[in-house]
């Protein structure tokens, strides 16, 4: 996995609460048998009309916003479906970081086994994101995971929690499998004291 | 109980690190698992335990005829991968024409391999079902399915506890899915985020186990990790003579009755509720928390004093295609899917079935009746059920995870309205512009029968 340490990039906002997974990647395109090339239907049946064509209502159709990095939402993002496709076609699509006042579970823990960077911030931080974005063209925002800080150029800074052993390991781009396995030797000492042959 | 069958599955824990706990049962599907199997081969890695995994092929597979291959070519080389994976892993399958075939959350329990005090996972959000025997179970991403095979361990961060509560009875017509559905409509979708539910009080002690299995899978819908239900008589006789139940039973069985929470254990977090205050249940909205008793009306934006609540509200409802203030007895449907992993048991064809009984199915509404699984089925044909929805106009289909989702054929066109007995009412999830009302099955039968949504409480069955 790719490390992650500091990010700067384009800021995009969706103005929506409980965006879940089923939204992030409809159903149809959860048939492929790869991790990759999830990103063209991120978000498909709100980001293209029935046509094909692009939907120009939609947040992240809007040229200002094209080649955006750095995702920001409203509270309960990811919920319903464990599906780990939305995180790819999030990561796919060239995201780097979501913001959000808050995650459902499965989604947050999905996103550090993919380098993606779920960031928990207050829903007023969140809303001050927001009007930033819209008053400042070509809004960026810088994310620095080592020293879990959310900053811009106009003097917004802003700490976020994470838990440090996920912070470590998605600086270093450690491989979760890789790390339990190191303690392999406890896992068959517990299945020899419980009688797992 | 959450305490005891954590503590008892500690590999290994170390401050400020997830734990790694230890993992008994997986089960495996087609749809999150190809990347993961692939992910073994690319490091070289074996599955540690093939016999602690089960496998079946269940969201992509057509409820129609099963002698032809499945047409949709993705969806079928998703079902070889599937098949391939588990030849070379050594994973027992329950392939397309097992007769234990049927959707991953209702074979588990009904074949034994669900039992109390286990640790049990699936790449699947509704994982949560089996919390219903006192075992702790939740949904994974792909990643960790992979963690899984390949080390029979997951590392975890402890969630908190919550004990909802129900005291009292539950009115006549008021099911278990209404339970659950209002209980998330308290809680709202993300309201046990970070939680473990346990749900306690008498009116969960005299359920039965299916309908334990119905309140403990929409947990996830509430945004929680796992649902517990503390297993007693009504788990232990429902698990003897299973096939894969454990041949030393009455000693395991000793085992479980240990395991309740004792009088006096301690939740982060308790609410209490009263059965009596459950009317039928509807969802209106975009997310299972959106949901009113069948006689309210449709809520208006400014019901609601919370800005977000207020956008979240009128977006659902122009979705929806619904007004404000519109009875729910008013609104009408065409579509009815009676299945799921929520509600595709065997009570719940029989709760629908005796509604139906008698009755034709409105002539403006094309309604499916789809069984969890080739067990379900094939019960329910022994009991004549099927015939009884033939009779009305429903459609008899193979078991399958179906318009559930809609990944195979079954779903709904634009605009559709659909009462269905599944567990997820979001944008698109049973058809892209389909619109999905949460309901129970009987709710759903009377539905078809009558075209709108109607109070079950005031049926006339014809025995
Ligand atoms: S029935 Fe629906 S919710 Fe259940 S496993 Fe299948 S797709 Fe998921």
């Amino acid at each position: 996995m790719e490390p992650f340490t500091v990010h700067t990039g384009l800021v995009a906002t969706m103005d929506r609460a409980n965006v879940d997974t089923d939204q992030i990647i409809p159903k149809q395109f959860l048939k492929r048998i790869e991790r990759t090339g999830f990103g063209q239907f991120l978000f498909f049946d709100w980001r293209f009309k029935d046509d094909g064509s692009d939907n120009p209502e939609f947040e992240l159709n809007q040229p200002a916003v094209k080649g955006a990095t750095v995702l920001v939402a409203r509270r309960n993002f990811g919920s319903g479906s464990s599906r780990e496709h939305a995180v790819w076609a999030l990561s796919d699509y060239g995201f780097r970081a979501v913001l959000a006042p808050s995650f459902a579970d499965i989604f947050y823990s999905n996103c550090f086994k993919n380098g993606l960077l779920p960031i928990p911030l207050s829903e007023s931080v969140i809303e001050k994101i927001f009007t930033r974005q819209k008053s400042t063209p070509g809004y960026k925002l810088t994310v620095d995971l080592e020293k879990r800080l959310v900053s811009d150029s106009l003097g917004l800074c802003e700490s976020f929690t994470i838990e440090p052993s996920r912070q470590y390991n998605l600086l270093h781009g450690l491989d979760d499998i890789g790390l339990t396995l190191k303690n392999e030797d406890k896992i068959t000492a517990y299945e020899k004291a419980h009688g797992i042959a | 109980m959450f305490q005891k069958i954590w503590d008892k599955h500690v590999v290994f824990s170390e401050p400020g690190k997830p734990t790694i706990l230890y993992i008994d049962l997986q089960l495996v599907h087609e749809v999150t698992s190809a990347q993961a199997f692939e992910g073994l081969r690319l490091a070289g890695r074996k599955v540690r335990r093939p016999e602690r995994t089960i496998a079946t092929p269940d969201h992509n597979v057509p409820t129609t005829d099963r002698s032809l291959p499945i047409a949709d070519q993705i969806s079928r080389q998703q079902v070889d991968t599937l098949r391939k994976n588990c030849e070379e892993f050594g994973i027992r399958l329950y392939d397309l024409h097992d007769p234990h075939q049927g959707i991953v959350h209702i074979i588990g329990p009904e074949l034994g391999y669900t039992q109390p005090g286990m640790t049990i996972v699936c790449g699947d959000s509704h994982t949560a079902t089996h919390g219903a025997f006192g075992s702790l179970a939740f949904g994974i991403g792909t990643s960790e399915v992979e963690h899984v095979l390949a080390t029979q361990t997951l590392l975890q961060f402890k969630p908190k506890t919550m004990e909802l509560r129900v005291d009292g009875n539950l009115a006549h017509g008021v099911t278990a899915k209404d339970l659950i559905l209002y209980l998330i409509g308290k809680l709202t979708t993300a309201g046990g985020t970070g939680y473990v539910l346990e749900y306690t009080g008498e009116v969960v002690r005299r359920l039965s186990m299916e309908e334990r299995m119905t309140v403990c899978n929409m947990s996830i819908e509430a945004g929680a990790r796992a649902g517990m239900i503390a297993p007693d008589e009504t788990t232990i006789d429902y698990l003897r003579g299973r096939p894969f139940s454990p041949q030393n039973f009455d000693e395991a069985a000793a085992q479980w009755r240990l395991l309740p929470s004792d009088a006096g254990a301690t939740y982060d977090v308790v609410k209490t509720f009263r059965g009596e205050d459950i009317q039928p249940q509807v969802t209106w909205g975009t997310n299972p928390g959106q949901v009113i008793s069948i006689g309210d009306k449709i809520p208006n934006p400014t019901d609601f004093s919370d800005p977000t609540e207020q956008k979240s509200t009128a977006q659902a409802l122009e979705y929806m295609g619904l007004r404000s203030g519109t009875l729910l007895s008013d609104v009408e449907l065409q579509r009815v899917f009676i299945g799921s992993c929520t509600n595709a048991r065997i009570e719940d064809l029989r709760a629908a079935a005796k509604v139906v009984k008698g009755y034709r199915v409105n002539n403006k509404v094309h309604a499916m009746v789809v069984p969890g699984s080739g067990l379900v089925k094939r019960q329910a044909e022994k009991e004549g059920l099927d015939a009884i929805f033939k009779e009305a106009g429903f459609e008899w289909r193979e078991a399958g995870c179906s318009m559930c989702l809609a990944m195979n054929p079954d779903r709904l066109e634009p605009g559709e309205r659909c009462a269905s007995t599944s567990n997820r009412n979001f944008e698109g999830r049973q058809g892209k512009g389909g619109r999905t009302h949460l309901v129970s099955p009987a709710m759903a039968a009377a539905a078809a029968l009558t075209g709108r949504f109607t109070d079950i409480r005031h049926w006339n069955y014809k025995a």
